[in-house]
C-alpha cells in the first residue's frame, strides 16, 4: 500500500496548477457567479490541453488518461474553484456516443464536443421523475425514417449554452419501465425545443427543457431501440471519474480561517482563538482529509482495473453531508455579518460562505441523493435486503 | 519500481491478515475477551502464541531480532487484532519495540532483543509524569515490564515487575499507574524529541487502524443482527431508517480505514522522503474513534434492549470504541495541536 502520488503524477498537478494559474483568475470565478458555471474559455483551453478527450477511456478511442491523473486534474480544479461544469458532462457525452453511437453520431457530433467546440446537458430528470430515471415519460415515436419526440425534461442545466443535449425517453409504454427506454442525441437547434430558465435558491441557473414534436432523423439514436437502460448504466460508469465533488470544503475553511483572524467575540476575544471555532476548523480539515483518501483509493482502484460502484456513492454521500455541515458550522460562525450576500460592498469574500451555505443543499441531491447513496450501500456494501 | 497508489493490500499483505484474522479469530474470542475483563483486560496465553507468530517485533530491524517488517504489515496485523478488540498491548508494544530499537542503540541491545522477542512487554507513557516521577494511567501499565516515558525532554525507560492490576475503567484497559522515578534516560536532546514524537504518531496511526477494524467488526455484528431479527414480521434490517444509519455508519468507517492507512503509509514513507505522516496519523485517529463510536452507537442502538444488555457482544466494542483514544489524553488538546500544526494557527493570536 501506498497512497503517494507518484513523481509523475506530482509532475502533472504541477502542470494543471500552471495551467490554471493562467487560466483561472478571480474573474473566472466571478463569471461563473451569474449562475451558468461554466468558462468557454477555459472549457476550450482544457480541451484544447487533451484533457478533455484525456478523459474518455482509450478503448473508446479517448485519451485515456491515467486515472490517478485525471483524479488530480479534478481535484486541483476544484481546489481552484474553476466554473468547469461543462466538462464532466462533456465527458460523460462524449464517452455514450463513442460506445453506443452510430456513425453520425460518432464523427459529426462527439470529435465536436472532444474538442471542446460544442457542449452537451444531460436531460434524464423530469418534472415527475428525479432519482427514478427509469420513469421517464417523455415519448420518442418512430415515424418512418425518423423519430418524434415529445415531453419535457427537468434540471438540464447547461441546456441555455449547449448545442447537444443527451435525452432519455420512453419509446414502448407497454414494457415493463427498464425496458422501454432509448436514449436520443438531440440538437438544442431542433424546432420544437424550448428552454426555461429554472432560477435556483443558490443562484445557480438550471433549465426546464420542452420538446413539441421535435423531429429527429434515426441517426440521433444513441444505442439500440428500447436498450436505454443500458446505456444509462455505462453513463453512471464514466461519470465516476470525472464527476469531482470531492472537494468543495476547502475555500470555505479558508475563508473561515480569514473571518475568524479578523472578527472578535463579544468578550473583545480574537475569535480564531475560540476553542469551538478551532474545533470546527480542524474537524472540517479532517473530512477534507477523508474525502482526499475516498478519491485517491477510487482512482487507484481504476489505475488497476477494477471497476468500482458503492465506493463512489461513499464519497459523493461524505462529501456532500460534511460540506453541508461545514457550510452551516462557518455561516453560523458569522453571526449577523454571515448573512450578507456578495451584493453588498462590506460583504466577507464578497460572500463566498453565504453563497457557499445556499449552494451545499444541492450536492447532496444532484447525480444520485444521499438517500440512493445509502440505500446502495446499505445492499451492495453491508448486503442489507432491499428496501424501498 | 516506479512509485504508483496502491489502496489496497499486497498479495502478501492480504495472506498476513488472513493469517491473523484467523488467529485473533481463534485466540481472541468475545469469550476470552471477557474472560480477561475478570482480570486486568490482558490474555498471557494469547500474548504467547502472538509471541511464537512473531508479531510483537515484526516492525522491528532484523538487526534487534525483530521481523524487519514494515510499518504498514504491522498495520495489517493491527487491523486484524482491531476487529477483534483482543486483550493484548499490541500496538504499544510494537510502537515501544521500534522506540527502544531507534534510541537505545547498542547500549539496550539485551533490552530491545528481549522486547521484540516478546520476552518482556513494553508500553510508553504518552502523559507528562507527575512530580513524583509517577506515570498515571499508563496504557497496557497493568502489565507491561518496560514502560518508556518522557522526562524533561529526555526519552526514559523504566523496568519494573507490572502489578497485574489495573485501575477499574470504561474500557477493562489495563491502565495502571508506574513509579518511573529510576527510569533510565536513553536518549536526550533533539533526537530524542524526533524519536519520542515519531512513537507517539505511529501510536496514533496504528490506533486509528485498529480503529477501523473495531468499527467494521461491529458493523457486522449489525448487520447478522438486523437481518436475522424480525420485528412486524419483517427483518429490523429491512427497515430504511436502520439501514441509512447503517451506511452513514459504514461509510465513516470505509473512510476512517483509508485515512488510516494512509497516515500509517505517509509516516513509513517519512524515512525516504518528506511527508505528512505526522498530521494524517493524528487525523487519522481523531476520525477514526469517532467513526468507531458512531458505528458502535448505531449497532447498539439497532440491537434494541439487547444491545444494552451485558450478554450480548456490542458492550464490549461500545465500551472500547471510547476508551482507546482517551488513553492517550484529552482528544480537545489533539485537536488543539492540529489546529496549531495544520492550519497554521498560533497558540494564541489576539493581537
Amino acid at each position: 500500500m501506498d497512497f503517494a502520488m507518484s513523481a509523475e503524477a506530482e509532475a502533472f498537478r504541477a502542470e494543471v496548477r500552471q495551467f490554471l494559474a493562467e487560466h483561472v483568475d478571480a474573474e473566472t470565478i466571478a463569471a461563473g457567479r451569474d449562475g451558468t458555471i461554466h468558462s468557454p474559455a477555459l472549457h476550450r483551453a482544457i480541451a484544447e490541453r487533451g484533457w478533455l478527450s484525456g478523459a474518455v477511456p482509450a478503448e473508446l478511442g479517448g485519451g485515456g488518461m491515467d486515472p490517478m491523473e485525471l483524479c488530480v486534474l479534478v481535484e486541483e480544479l476544484q481546489l481552484h474553484q474553476a466554473p468547469a461544469d461543462a466538462l464532466g458532462v462533456a465527458v460523460v457525452a462524449v464517452s455514450m456516443i463513442l460506445e453506443h453511437g452510430g456513425e453520425h453520431l460518432r464523427t459529426a457530433v462527439a470529435p465536436r464536443i472532444m474538442a471542446g467546440e460544442a457542449l452537451a446537458c444531460l436531460g434524464y430528470s423530469e418534472p415527475e421523475s428525479g432519482s427514478d430515471v427509469a420513469a421517464a415519460r417523455t415519448r420518442a415515436e418512430r415515424r418512418g425514417d425518423h423519430w418524434i419526440i415529445n415531453g419535457a425534461k427537468m434540471w438540464t442545466t447547461l441546456a441555455h449554452v449547449a448545442d447537444y443535449v443527451v435525452l432519455l425517453t420512453r419509446t414502448d409504454p407497454d414494457a415493463p419501465k427498464h425496458r422501454g427506454l432509448t436514449f436520443f442525441v438531440a440538437p438544442l437547434d431542433a424546432a420544437g425545443i424550448e428552454i426555461r430558465p429554472v432560477e435556483t435558491m443558490g443562484n445557480e441557473r438550471s433549465n426546464a427543457t420542452f420538446y413539441d414534436n421535435v423531429v429527429l432523423g434515426d441517426e440521433w439514436r444513441l444505442g439500440e431501440v428500447n436498450d436505454g437502460w443500458a446505456v444509462m448504466k455505462t453513463a453512471l460508469k464514466y461519470e465516476r471519474g470525472i464527476a469531482g465533488g470531492q472537494f468543495p470544503s476547502p475555500p470555505v475553511i479558508e475563508a473561515a480561517i480569514d473571518w475568524a483572524r479578523g472578527a472578535r467575540r463579544a468578550d473583545g476575544a480574537s475569535l480564531i482563538d475560540d476553542d469551538e471555532v478551532r474545533h470546527k476548523l480542524v474537524r472540517a480539515a479532517i473530512d477534507v482529509e477523508v474525502c482526499r483518501s475516498f478519491a485517491y483509493h477510487t482512482a487507484a482502484l481504476a489505475s488497476d482495473g477494477a471497476m468500482f460502484g458503492v465506493e463512489g456513492s461513499m464519497t459523493k454521500l461524505f462529501a456532500s453531508e460534511s460540506y453541508k455541515k461545514h457550510c452551516a458550522w462557518f455561516f453560523d460562525m458569522m453571526g449577523a455579518h454571515g448573512l450578507l450576500t456578495g451584493d453588498d460592498p462590506d460583504a466577507h469574500r464578497d460572500g463566498l460562505i453565504e453563497e457557499h451555505y445556499r449552494h451545499a443543499p444541492v450536492t447532496a441531491i444532484y447525480g444520485g441523493t444521499s438517500e440512493i447513496n445509502r440505500n446502495l450501500v446499505a445492499e451492495s456494501w453491508l448486503g442489507l435486503p432491499r428496501s424501498r | 519500481m516506479r512509485q504508483v497508489v496502491r489502496t489496497r493490500y499486497s498479495e502478501d499483505q492480504q495472506a498476513v491478515a488472513e493469517a491473523f484474522g484467523e488467529l485473533f479469530a481463534r485466540e481472541a474470542s468475545t469469550e476470552a475477551v471477557r474472560a480477561a475483563e475478570a482480570g486486568c483486560g490482558f490474555d498471557a496465553g494469547l500474548w504467547r502464541t502472538l509471541a511464537a507468530a512473531g508479531a510483537p517485533g515484526m516492525a522491528v530491524a532484523a538487526d534487534f531480532g525483530g521481523g524487519g517488517a514494515s510499518l504498514v504489515d504491522l498495520a495489517v496485523v493491527v487491523y486484524e487484532w482491531g476487529r477483534r478488540i483482543a486483550p493484548v498491548p499490541l500496538v504499544e508494544h510494537a510502537v515501544c519495540a521500534r522506540l527502544l530499537a531507534a534510541v537505545g542503540g547498542d547500549s539496550q541491545r539485551d533490552l530491545v532483543a528481549a522486547v521484540a522477542a516478546g520476552e518482556l512487554i513494553a508500553t510508553l507513557a504518552p502523559g507528562p509524569l507527575d512530580s513524583g516521577g509517577v506515570a498515571r494511567l499508563v496504557p497496557a501499565g497493568a502489565v507491561a515490564d518496560v514502560v518508556v516515558a518522557r522526562r524533561a525532554g529526555d526519552v526514559v525507560v523504566a523496568q519494573s515487575q507490572p502489578a497485574s492490576r489495573a485501575r477499574p475503567n470504561t474500557a477493562d484497559l489495563p491502565l495502571a499507574d508506574r513509579d518511573l522515578s529510576d527510569a533510565q534516560t536513553v536518549a536526550s536532546g533533539a533526537g530524542a524529541e524526533d524519536a519520542w514524537k515519531r512513537a507517539l504518531s505511529e501510536w496514533k496511526a496504528l490506533m486509528a487502524v485498529a480503529y477501523a477494524g473495531l468499527a467494521s467488526e461491529v458493523l457486522y455484528m449489525g448487520v447478522d443482527y438486523t437481518k436475522q431479527r424480525h420485528q412486524f414480521g419483517v427483518p429490523v434490517g429491512s427497515f430504511q431508517a436502520v439501514q441509512h444509519g447503517l451506511a452513514d455508519a459504514a461509510t465513516r468507517t470505509e473512510g476512517a480505514r483509508l485515512l488510516a492507512f494512509r497516515a500509517v503509509c505517509a509516516l513509513e514513507a517519512e524515512q525516504t522522503r518528506r511527508s505528512d505522516g505526522a498530521r494524517l496519523a493524528s487525523m487519522a485517529l481523531l476520525f477514526g474513534a469517532e467513526s468507531a463510536r458512531f458505528a458502535a452507537d448505531r449497532v447498539l442502538q439497532y440491537h434494541g434492549g439487547y444491545g444494552y444488555s451485558a450478554e450480548y457482544d456490542v458492550q464490549l466494542y461500545y465500551r472500547r470504541a471510547a476508551g482507546w483514544l482517551l488513553q492517550l489524553g484529552d482528544p480537545s488538546a489533539e485537536i488543539a495541536r492540529l489546529a496549531h500544526t495544520d492550519l497554521g494557527l498560533k497558540a494564541t493570536e489576539a493581537a
